[in-house]
């Protein structure tokens, strides 16, 4: 039996008055897509931001692989395999697709471990971009690796931002809603591309709102409001659990009212 | 015991530079490179009042003081408005204005050392046994008073809790009704007040000449990293601890080190704890 | 919108030579050959020719060199400001550096002048990144204050330790063998210098410079650490600027206070706002304006630094563009009035 690839303890973080994280622990074991789900302002994307270095935390222990990641720079955290995506993408809009991997192509990271598929040192650098763009979901034949940024639908970008994590071969990716801002027949393709994803041994956190889709990939749900982790299991355990539906869609009285 | 006295007078008139630029900069996030520029100016409109047109000190003083606020309100009017946001541009803007009303007044005829004012009282008074100026007295005192004026004006009155709301949160404060421009032209224009007030009462203890200017901006900056920028405590505080430094060098070490403990100031205050004593801002982190 | 009355608007179209020339086709004549190239060979030939044709007139070959010496000033700074995100307000520091550095390796380690002048280039470059390198972590307006005030630090602490020389500064250094030599070495390193920067924008490197600039959060989550490349940035700026403080050195056989003056912050940034950010191209057009306008004006003392102050001032405002994107844009479209 493994042990867990990453421990969050008891973290805690107050923006001023704000908690905006409140003691929050759950433990991630290796190869498992672990969905974190909440209301607006619940705290996940507050979560993301304190796992991945970019937020410091007040109290509590972020454990990666045996190491407490206290006081290490985003970058850093990132070099150690923890990577993530944005909720809101910024690529480089006037150059091609496959231009935007060129960066994380270039950190050390990438150049250790040859990015994704590569076998150890790395060739040249626009190829293993289209590589990976090809391994993404983009039609290698096709022009669109090469099509400018600004040209790709939601659906090929989001792929973009996944590709980003990708190119430093990393042993987990936290996806900020991936889902957000797709249309079916672009979500119908996004699922079977996060099973591969694992499949292929990557660990996952998907942070999102469209929770049917979710709760298709993911084993277990965390489920978080005003900060503070309501409660942890299983989809259906989780949909079943009635402070989960209060958090969504208050009480019981409300809905007498109504 | 003459350390702490001169720390004291030393510290007070740090402070004071350092006020007026710590004012704009916590407000509107507009740093004013212009400050030390406005400081002289100050000086040297009095002086004109006063020699060459013979006007009665006392009025010359206010003319000056409203004449270098309404500048002060004017640049950010004309000018600064037109590039409020792009950090880069009102950066060098504001620098080159300072720059150009300096270089300016220098070719205008402020060179040498004949330009002074005089000090609002002569004499001095012994105080525990160290001999001291009144005018430098006055600094403290008179400093004392302009920064109890302005917290009571920015925690009392209705422009100054605007302003105080500007600084905590520009976006809450525009949905509130907040102008912000004009917010931004009353802050600078209180700034420049400061630094003008600052000029009148410190420039009488030595001549009015254009590196002044230079000297005022490379302290007020000091003081303000140090003490965090934006933050009014931490620029007095700052001010406090730059101030006894200066004078503990100026009694072991020799009088030309002062400027070497700013410049280490700075230094050590990146390194150690870069937002400053009581600096409210993070770096490069915190964001959407 | 300026471009806009009421009923009309102005429509830019590319000029039709520009659109069959861009990309690989422009091999295919010799017109659009011309079109692309003319104006690049104009400036290569005309900086290299330009020390011939001013021969007549040595007063203007002088001016030439201290063109070529801001030149470098600015091209750091636009590299800085533009590619890497970086205001740095204080080129004096440079030239006052690498001026510093190679007279004292020349008079009191007796480096010739052809050692003396690459080492204080590396070496200032260095020294000038190290004490920047507390800012790089922080946010853009430190780094411009703290730039800013450096160079009038550094002067003041020269003249109250006076060390180094003192107000007097640093006297008898190796001079060029002649006019030629400093003319055509600075004219053919400027040139390098802005086409290696140019191909390194262009490069990989440069995406990450881009990067660092406009969006750093997600070249931090690539696992590359933005200091480290803001320190590469600041170190290739430096020591742009440390070489042609080496030089100036040279040129003037003396290392003084004044190579930390405001002419050395503010003109590259009043050549780089002209002539046009972002260019690489435009700072070196914008010292072509400016020094010998700056030297014209020397009779009239610190005016004229009052005068860039207000010329940047108003390109900074009003046409920030600069002249170079102007030009270009002129050059490769055209406008005309179209009926909304």
């Amino acid at each position: 039996m493994a042990e867990p690839i990453l421990n969050v303890r008891d973290v805690n973080k107050a923006f001023g008055g704000v908690q905006a994280l409140a003691g929050v622990s759950f433990d991630l074991m290796p190869g498992d897509i672990l969905g974190v789900i909440g209301p607006n302002g619940s705290g996940k994307t507050t979560l993301v931001n304190a796992i991945t270095g970019f937020i410091k935390i007040d109290s509590g222990q972020v454990i990666y692989k045996g190491r407490d990641l206290k006081g290490l720079a985003p970058h850093k955290i990132a070099d150690l395999g923890l990577t993530r995506t944005f909720q809101v993408m910024r690529p480089y809009f006037s150059l091609p697709a496959y231009k935007n991997l060129i960066v994380p192509l270039f950190s050390p990271r990438a150049r250790r471990t040859g990015g994704w598929r590569g076998g150890g040192r790395m060739g040249s650098r626009d190829t293993v971009a289209v590589d990976i763009l090809e391994e993404i979901g983009f039609e290698r034949e096709s022009y669109v690796p090469y099509k400018n940024a600004s040209s790709l639908p939601t659906g090929y970008l989001k792929r973009l931002e996944l590709a980003r994590c990708l190119a430093l071969r990393p042993d987990i990716i936290i996806c900020d809603e991936v889902f957000s801002g797709l249309s079916m027949s672009e979500m119908a393709s996004m699922v079977p591309l996060m099973e591969k994803l694992q499949m292929e041994g990557v660990t996952l956190i998907m942070v999102e709102h469209r929770l049917r889709e979710l709760f298709r990939l993911a084993g277990r749900v965390l489920v978080m409001n005003f900060g503070a982790k309501i409660t942890e299991g299983t989809p259906d355990e989780v949909m079943a659990n009635p402070e989960v539906k209060e958090a969504y869609f208050g009480s019981e009285e409300v809905f007498s009212y109504v | 015991m003459d350390i702490l006295i001169y720390g004291i007078i030393n510290s007070a008139t740090l402070a004071l530079m350092a006020m007026g630029f710590t004012l704009v900069y916590g407000v509107s996030r507009l740093p004013n490179f212009a400050h030390g520029a406005l400081y002289v100016l100050a000086g040297y409109i009095c002086w004109l009042l006063l020699n060459e047109l013979g006007i009665p000190y006392i009025l010359a003083v206010f003319i000056a003081l409203a004449f270098v606020a309404a500048v002060g309100g004017a640049m950010y009017q004309f000018i600064l408005v037109r590039i409020r946001g792009m950090a880069i541009s009102e950066i060098i803007a504001s620098y080159a204005i300072g720059l150009a009303i300096l270089e300016g007044l220098r070719w205008g005829g402020l060179k040498g050392g004949t330009f002074t004012l005089a000090p609002f009282v002569e004499g001095s008074i012994e105080i525990l046994g160290v001999s001291v100026d009144w005018q430098r007295l006055l600094v403290v005192g008179l400093g004392t008073v302009l920064v109890g004026l302005l917290w009571i004006f920015v925690n009392q009155t209705r422009l100054g809790l605007a302003l105080k709301g500007m600084a905590q949160d520009e976006r809450a404060a525009l949905t509130l009704g907040i102008d912000s421009d004009r917010m931004a032209v009353a802050s600078m224009a209180l700034g420049s007040l400061s630094a003008a007030v600052a000029a009148l009462i410190i420039l009488p203890l030595g001549s009015i000449v254009v590196e002044a200017g230079y000297h005022v901006l490379i302290m007020a900056v000091a003081v303000c990293i140090v003490g965090g920028l934006g933050s009014w405590t931490g620029a007095l505080l700052a001010a406090f601890v730059i101030g006894f430094a200066q004078i503990l060098t100026v009694a072991y070490l020799g009088a030309h080190f002062q400027v070497v403990v700013a410049l280490l100031a700075i230094i050590a205050t990146l390194i150690l704890r870069p937002s400053g004593i009581f600096g409210r801002q993070k770096e490069l982190e915190e964001r959407v | 919108m300026a471009s806009e009355r009421d009923g009309i608007r102005k429509e830019r179209l590319d000029r039709g030579i520009k659109v069959r020339s861009d990309g690989v086709y422009c091999i295919s004549s010799w017109r659009e050959m011309a079109f692309l190239l003319s104006p690049r060979l104009l400036l290569i030939m005309g900086l290299l020719l330009m020390p011939l044709i001013l021969e007549p007139a040595p007063y203007w070959q002088k001016v030439l060199i201290i063109v070529c010496i801001y030149a470098f000033l600015a091209l750091g700074f636009d590299f800085l400001a533009h590619f890497v995100g970086l205001v740095s307000l204080g080129g004096a520091l440079y030239i006052g550096v690498g001026a510093y550095i190679s007279a004292l390796l020349n008079t009191e380690l007796g480096f010739p002048l052809w050692l003396s002048i690459p080492t204080a280039t590396v070496l200032g470059g260095l020294f000038c990144t190290l004490l920047l390198w507390p800012c790089l972590p922080l946010r853009g307006v430190y780094f411009a204050i703290v730039s800013l005030m450096f160079p009038l630090l550094a002067a003041r602490l020269i003249e109250a330790l006076d060390v180094f020389g003192g107000t007097d500064g640093i006297m008898g250094l190796d001079g060029f063998a002649n006019r030629w030599w400093e003319m055509y070495l600075l004219v053919s390193v400027l040139l390098i210098a802005l086409f290696a920067l140019r191909r390194l924008v262009n490069a990989d490197m440069g995406l990450i410079f881009r990067g660092v600039k406009d969006n750093d959060q997600a070249v931090k989550a690539s696992g590359i650490s933005i200091t480290f490349y803001k320190a590469v940035g600041v170190l290739i700026a430096s020591c742009l600027g440390c070489f042609g403080g080496a030089c100036l050195a040279h040129v003037y056989m003396w290392a003084g206070i004044s190579q930390f003056a405001m002419d050395f912050s503010i003109i590259p940034i009043a050549a780089t706002v002209v002539g046009g950010g972002g260019t690489l191209v435009g700072p070196l057009i914008g010292c072509l304006i400016l020094v010998p306008i700056s030297e014209l004006l020397r009779d009239f003392g610190t005016l004229r630094i009052a005068v860039y102050a207000l010329i940047l001032m108003g390109f900074i405002v009003f046409k920030s563009e600069g002249l170079m994107s102007f030009g270009a844009r002129k050059y490769n479209q055209f406008e005309h009035w179209v009926e909304i």
